[in-house]
């Protein structure tokens, strides 16, 4: 492989990491910076303003601020009993009891444990067999359809039969996000793979690279902004099928949370669950994206 | 999957010397059924080593698909290639091809995609000397490392001709390479490449739709065309240009094949 030797197939990495750290040396010299990305299609004259990320994290959370002071409004001459929506206070007065308990973390701690180990071996999976059937008629004829067939079956559908399984236990927690991040991944990387420019695959044929050389140098970098936004799929959907998991059977963890507050009629605690699910997902994911963006503006 | 190239093309030592191609007998048509179209038939030419050989014809007649054979991207219905006497079968090392289209990988700046050009004997040090100076023959040393991105249509498409001529192919194949560029740069590139033949003789297959251009570059010129009662293309003329190269770009000679060549590719009243 390394006799092909193109010298300067290293300094991808290098590059690579000048992009991660937000520096500009890839845009600086005589050229032009890249193309804008994303920019609002309505004719808005406030692109520049929106780009800052200042900005945009002000303007995301207007919508919170305001939920937040209608929410405490409520409280004091709202519509709703604080049996049925209790004012933030108390929810607040919530999570410090729990924290005072010692046991908030340990929810979030386990909850946090399933979803990554899940999303772990999902997307692992995901890639693995979504790169084998992208890339290969034959298992793409063995397999495709099987998948698809599985995929179909809702997520619920599985509980049964991994509790008889593997009881009740982390396993079949685990096994269930296993299989709720494993589809997104798949589907987007075999897509992906089979929707690489043909045209550019060719040219790198023409110039003698096939086999494993073609698929390093041409096809898997095709394919790697769209691998990240099959990451963040999948990392979404594995929250959603924790909950599921945690819901049906288990004594610790937010889904557990939210199933026994519901049996003593804790309101306050299930409005805890709900945000912290809101708060923690939506960290990740801001996480995975952040990497989502390099990957595109590196590869693209 | 590819066919692999035959045994005695394969050889390691990159070719420097220009090679022959022979056209035998080739059709290709595409589809099946009652979608067959024929695209090109009959095509029966010998081009010698180190001729530069220029294509012309109307658009969408099959002149990269006639490229494509060449450079073994592409199956055949009937007949053959033959370069150096040897039938062509997949991708093949004597060839280099620069496509319509620039085609350079995004991910990877200028210079490593011109380094993808380079013969697989080549040594890393050998290599980068050989893509500086090509980079610097297309006139993009200051944008080697600059995405393909960041830089305009025509200096990716040179930066792809400086990938074809990497390889040091013995069959340069260009399908319309100077197409996305301003004219005074296109008058450049063409010396350029006159240059570059003259200093490392190949033979080239230039597919152009500039009737000066071939006038220009080429030894010979076709045509491809298409007779009204049978389908698909096939050369239905050559010309031998006359005259050293370079040529006066208005001398009478010059100016009589032209109006001739732009009558048979359809265009009156110059
Ligand atoms: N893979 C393919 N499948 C079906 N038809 C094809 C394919 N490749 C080429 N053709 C057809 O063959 C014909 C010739 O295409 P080709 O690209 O060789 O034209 P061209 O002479 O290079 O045209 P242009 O000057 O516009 O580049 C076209 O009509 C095209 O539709
Ligand atoms: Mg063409």
């Amino acid at each position: 492989m390394t006799g092909v030797g193109n010298p300067y197939v290293d300094e991808k990495s290098v590059s690579g990491v000048d992009t991660a750290g937000g520096s500009t040396v890839a845009t600086a010299g005589p050229a032009q910076p890249p193309p804008s990305r994303g920019g609002p299609a309505h004719g808005w004259s406030h692109t520049g303003l929106l780009q800052r990320s200042w900005v945009r994290l002000l303007l995301g959370l207007i919508l919170p601020g305001l939920i937040l002071t209608l929410w405490q409004l409520n409280s004091v001459i709202g519509p709703f009993s604080a049996v049925q929506v209790p004012p933030p206070a108390a929810v607040f007065n919530a999570a410090v009891e729990l924290i005072q308990r010692g046991e908030l973390w340990t929810h979030i701690g386990i909850s946090t444990q399933r979803v990554l180990l899940g999303f772990t071996f999902g997307a692992t999976l995901g890639l693995t067999i979504g790169s084998l059937v992208g890339l290969s008629r034959i298992a793409d004829a063995l397999l495709a359809p099987t998948i698809g067939a599985l995929r179909a079956v809702p997520s619920l559908a599985w509980v049964p039969l991994l509790i008889l399984w593997m009881k009740i236990g982390e396993d079949s927690k685990v096994t269930l996000i296993l299989i709720g991040a494993f589809f997104p991944v798949f589907t987007t990387v075999y897509l992906a793979l089979r929707h690489v420019d043909r045209n550019l695959v060719e040219a790198g044929r023409a110039f003698g690279l096939n086999g494993f050389k073609l698929l390093t140098t041409v096809q898997l970098p095709a394919v790697i902004p769209s691998v990240f936004s099959g990451l963040r799929l999948g990392l979404a959907q594995a929250w959603l099928f924790l909950v599921a998991a945690e819901l049906i059977a288990s004594s610790l963890g937010l889904g557990y949370l939210l199933t026994d507050s519901q049996y003593n009629g804790r309101v306050d605690r299930i409005f805890l669950a709900i945000i912290l699910l809101a708060v923690i997902g939506k960290s990740t994911d801001a996480l995975l994206g952040v990497a989502e963006k390099w990957a595109v503006r590196r590869w693209t | 999957m590819t066919v692999l190239a035959s045994p005695r093309s394969t050889a390691a030592v990159p070719t420097k010397q220009a090679l022959n191609v022979t056209f035998a007998g080739l059709g290709r048509s595409f589809g099946s059924g009652s979608d067959r179209r024929t695209v090109l038939r009959d095509i029966n030419f010998e081009v010698s080593a180190g001729e530069v050989l220029a294509i012309l014809g109307p658009s969408g007649c099959g002149k990269s698909t006639l490229l494509r054979a060449a450079a073994g991207l592409d199956a055949l219905n009937a007949g053959s290639v033959l370069i150096d006497g040897i039938e062509v079968h997949g991708i093949n090392e004597r060839c280099a091809v620069a496509f319509q289209e620039p085609r350079l990988l995004p991910w990877h700046t200028l210079q490593a995609n011109v380094a993808i050009g380079l013969p697989k004997a080549s040594s890393a040090s050998e290599g980068k000397t050989k893509v500086a100076e090509l980079l610097h023959l297309v006139e993009l040393d200051a944008f080697a490392k600059h995405r393909p991105r960041e830089v305009s249509g025509g200096m990716a498409q040179r930066a792809s001709l400086a990938r074809a001529l990497a390889r040091n192919p013995g069959v340069l194949i260009l399908d319309e390479p100077f197409g996305a560029l301003d004219a005074l740069t296109r008058i450049k590139m063409q010396d350029l490449l006159l240059d570059i033949h003259r200093a490392q003789p190949t033979t080239v297959l230039l597919v152009t739709h500039d009737v000066d251009e071939a006038l220009q570059l080429a030894d010979r010129i076709i045509v491809l065309g298409s007779d009204a009662d049978l389908p698909g293309a096939t050369i239905t003329e050559v010309l031998t240009v006359p005259g050293q190269r370079p040529r006066s770009r208005n001398s009478a000679d010059l100016g009589r094949m032209r109006s001739s060549l732009l009558t048979s590719l359809g265009v009156t009243g110059h």
